[in-house]
């Protein structure tokens, strides 16, 4: 009997074995010795930004709506659970124990928020979602900057103004410190860790996207007026949409928290948001396998060309706004995708026609 | 007094707003697209000015004029070739392509100027207005940012209602296609709503450069998105709205900063706008758009 493999079955199970066969690779190149101290200190932000961007594609690729409050989801993520591993460190020593705790509780009070935020602003459609989402990440980023956090044997201080305000007890410790941002987190993130949670994001986005669910939001993002009227509850699907996006951008970021020990909300801004939605726009909108190389390269090249000290790097940001234009007018103009589709489709009838084998090299 | 003070100041950085989001305005009723980049553009804006001042040691007035044109041009060439070839395409495509345009310019400007920001010479030469012997003093740049904003309201007010060109930009932003068989050129009509746009960006880059003299390549990032908030406050597409939105997030910033928290300034204004969104989508003056089937 043939075995049938559906074709969405075979593009995820590719995509997990790239994954494991990147770890893998990975591994054996670092016990060989030769890998750089640059690129060992890659491995947790590859995860990270894999993460964010595939996660970030599922509201942006699978819902068609722009939310560029990514980086305040990540904000959330990274506190939340930093503020949970200072105060447990001493107490649960175990880091297989704290560090996934800590992770859940990241992903689950950005998940909250993303919640929270999107029942009144999911009505709104495009621009005024896409805005929304900017001004909710700016205002998330001002709260945590200002924001101070102490710990005593009463439990939890909290303080908008300063950090004598928060009237501590003299052998409490302090967690956030406005500004300054959070100091003492442990670092729980390894390589190991962030590549088993990629792998269940994978595994999560995948199963999502074909499931009934994940096909209602496609119906939603193709044509809403159809979809709502077979009976779709088009706000039901995108909070969930929007809430699952947010859990794992809270995930990500309790990854990146647990990696340095010092962590200002500054860092995540606006211009994280739109670094990871440039890993999407680059990785192909709506392709989840694209989201994480997008994520690996454009994270590895910047540093890879620092080291060689090319003057590259200060045009970085300026080469990636020219990518997300010219992405968008190439995939998004008709005239122009139609001439590309014509002449690739020329390159293939000329490639299947002729069958010598340099041709079938460069195929 | 100080009560006092920062309404005036808030109606001055209010007045500023209003002429920016002037500029989503136009572009937003007429294209229907939210211009990302128009923030960018009171930014080189001002480095025009500065530029045409310090360097080619302009007077202010010219150096201004300078400015209006530089950004029309850039308003006009961002418009034909980024925004044109997406008139078809999905909003998600096109809000993209304005963010990549908006960063472009950004670091465009962050190459050529460099990181450090630049102290910019205040353009405007008018007498200060001292007001209860002297306990408050209007600054020259206020009075300036006041009587130009509503200049540029009324203005514009009659060129959009009393004009012909005017009356193409309403048809366009009714009815794309009807204003096509009626014989209004479309294309032109949207570079002309860019091109006002973008010299209403320009004035409003000397008038923030004045009243706040820093100048750097992401000035006018925050002040962008600000204005975007008072547009969508008065009701976008509205005019008369923008006037009414800038002033008012504008002193909601100033007393917020005065009486709340100088660093939640920027998170109360957003507040703002999720609640405007939330009570009244529509803003203070919008009309509501039903959706075509």
């Amino acid at each position: 009997m043939k075995l049938k493999i559906k074709p969405h079955t075979r593009k995820s199970f590719l995509t997990y074995a790239l994954v494991i066969a990147a770890f893998t690779a990975t591994q054996i190149y670092i016990s060989s010795g030769s890998a750089s101290n640059m690129f060992q200190g890659l491995l947790v932000p590859f995860c990270v930004y894999s993460i964010a961007a595939a996660s970030l594609n599922l509201t942006v690729g699978i819902l068609g709506e722009l939310s560029l409050g990514q980086a305040g989801f990540m904000c959330i993520g990274a506190y939340s659970s930093a503020i949970f591993s200072v105060v447990t460190k001493d107490t649960i020593t175990n880091v297989w124990i704290r560090f996934p705790i800590a992770l859940l509780i990241g992903g689950i009070f950005a998940a909250i928020f993303g919640v929270l935020i999107g029942i009144p602003v999911l009505r709104l459609r495009g621009d005024y979602l896409a805005i929304v989402t900017l001004a909710f990440g700016e205002i998330i980023k001002n709260v945590f900057a200002a924001l101070y956090v102490g710990y005593d044997s009463k439990g939890l201080h909290f303080s908008m103004t300063s950090q004598g305000d928060l009237g501590l007890e003299p052998d409490g410790t302090m967690l956030i410190k406005g500004a300054l941002g959070i100091s003492g987190t442990p670092k729980d993130s390894t390589f190991v860790i962030g590549f088993v949670l990629l792998l269940l994001t994978l595994i999560i986005l995948y199963n999502f996207i074909y499931s009934r669910t994940g096909r209602a939001v496609m119906s939603i993002r193709d044509n809403r007026i159809a979809a709502e009227s077979v009976g779709l509850n088009i706000t039901k699907y995108k909070l969930i949409t929007f809430g699952l996006t947010a859990f794992l951008a809270g995930i990500s970021g309790a990854l990146f928290s647990h990696n340095l020990s010092i962590l200002q909300a500054s860092k995540f801004d606006y211009n994280l948001s739109i670094l990871i939605l440039v890993f999407v726009v680059l990785g192909g909108i709506g392709s989840i396998r694209g989201s994480v190389i997008a994520a690996i390269v454009l994270t590895y090249l910047p540093e890879a060309l620092r080291k060689t000290g090319s003057s590259l790097t200060n045009y970085r940001m300026l080469i990636y706004s020219v990518i997300l234009i010219v992405m968008m007018i190439f995939t998004s103009n008709a005239k122009i995708r139609g001439f590309f589709s014509a002449q690739f489709m020329k390159l293939k009838r000329l490639v299947i026609k002729d069958k010598t084998p340099a041709v079938k090299e460069a195929e | 007094m100080a009560f006092l003070d920062n309404l005036i100041n808030g109606i001055s950085l209010g007045s500023i707003y209003a002429v920016i989001a002037l500029g989503y305005t136009l572009v937003y009723g007429i294209a229907k697209m939210l211009n990302f980049a128009h923030g960018d553009v009171i930014m080189v804006g001002g480095y025009v000015i500065f530029t045409a001042m310090t360097s080619w040691n302009l007077n202010p007035y010219l150096s201004v004029l300078v400015a209006m044109i530089a950004c029309t041009v850039l308003g006009i060439t961002i418009e034909k070739i980024a925004y044109k070839p997406l008139r078809q395409a999905t909003s998600l495509a096109v809000l993209i392509t304005a963010i990549g345009v908006s960063y472009f310019l950004q670091n465009i400007a962050l190459i050529i100027f460099g990181e450090k920001p630049v102290t910019f010479t205040s353009v405007v030469d008018l007498p200060k207005i001292s007001l209860f012997d002297g306990k408050i003093i209007i600054k020259s740049e206020t009075t300036a940012a006041v009587i130009i904003s509503v200049l540029i309201v009324v203005g514009l007010s009659l060129f959009v209602n009393k004009t012909k060109s005017g009356r193409a930009m309403q048809a366009v932003s009714e009815d794309k296609d009807a204003a096509r068989l009626m014989g209004v050129n479309v294309n032109r009509t949207i570079s002309l709503t860019f091109a006002i746009g973008s010299a209403l960006a320009a004035i409003a880059g000397a008038l923030l450069c004045s009243a706040y003299p820093v100048l750097s390549n992401t000035t006018g990032a925050m002040p962008g998105i600000k204005a975007f908030v008072a547009a969508v406050f008065g009701g976008i597409g509205s005019i008369p709205g923008s006037m009414i939105g800038g002033i008012l997030i504008g002193v909601i910033e100033i007393m917020g900063r005065a009486y709340i928290s100088p660093q939640l300034a920027d998170a109360i204004v957003f507040a703002v706008l999720i609640i405007v969104l939330i009570v009244k989508p529509t803003g203070i003056l919008g009309k509501k758009v039903s959706e075509k089937v």
